[in-house]
């Protein structure tokens, strides 16, 4: 016999699948988007800056080499030197939040902070995407 | 005493068919619960009430978290 000893907390803080009244609720999981640019800490951010302008997003997400989240690029800090490694402009340790917070709340907790997205990462830090505010709000609707 | 195991070894186990037991109360089992567990609640937790179980497969226990 085995204990799944991290629980369902840890399984739904994963975005897996889960079945009950509550799985089929909106949570920041299901409106995970993945086309967000990433980059490593040693890479120069020159290329990255032209990865951020073919996506939607002011921002780039620099990872480890397993997909920890270790930091966060804003475009607006990428005018400067373009051979500058991610790691010497990133703002390290960005806030995340887990796939399973409802929708609703993550959509309140962003408007109260006037933020426009948020980062979701699994229990170990990896990056599993990011959300939209204005996509939560539009579900609520 | 039961195996501790993480998300890697449960999912390994999972792939090889293995039995989920959620030991939480029956409303929270009802309201979210890892696809296909059975609930048997902690507190019935007893010969019985495991008859359900096949004993030639593997059995994954799990709760709310560690605590």
């Amino acid at each position: 016999m085995y204990d799944y000893a991290p629980g369902k907390v840890d399984w739904l803080a994963r975005n897996l699948p889960s079945e009950g009244e509550l799985a089929s609720r909106p949570t920041a999981g299901s409106f995970v988007r993945r086309d967000v640019a990433t980059c490593q800490l040693d890479q120069p951010v020159g290329p990255v800056r032209e990865r951020i302008d073919e996506t939607p997003y002011g921002f780039a997400l620099v990872l480890s080499p397993k997909g920890v989240l270790l930091g966060r690029l804003r475009r607006s800090a990428l005018d400067g030197d373009p051979n500058a490694v991610a790691e010497s402009v990133m703002e390290p340790g960005p806030t995340t939040v887990r796939p399973d917070t409802p929708a609703g709340e993550l959509a309140e907790r962003l408007r109260k902070k006037d933020l426009k997205t948020a980062i979701l990462s699994d229990p170990e830090g990896r990056l599993l995407g990011i959300v939209l505010r204005r996509e939560l709000e539009a579900d609520a609707v | 005493m039961p195996t501790p195991i993480e998300i890697d070894r449960l999912q390994e186990l999972l792939g090889g068919g293995a039995q989920l037991v959620d030991v939480l109360p029956t409303r929270v089992y009802g309201e979210q619960h890892l696809p296909g567990a059975v609930n048997i609640p902690l507190t019935q937790l007893d010969r019985e009430t495991t008859a359900v179980l096949d004993k030639r497969s593997a059995v994954v226990v799990y709760c709310w978290d560690y605590i």
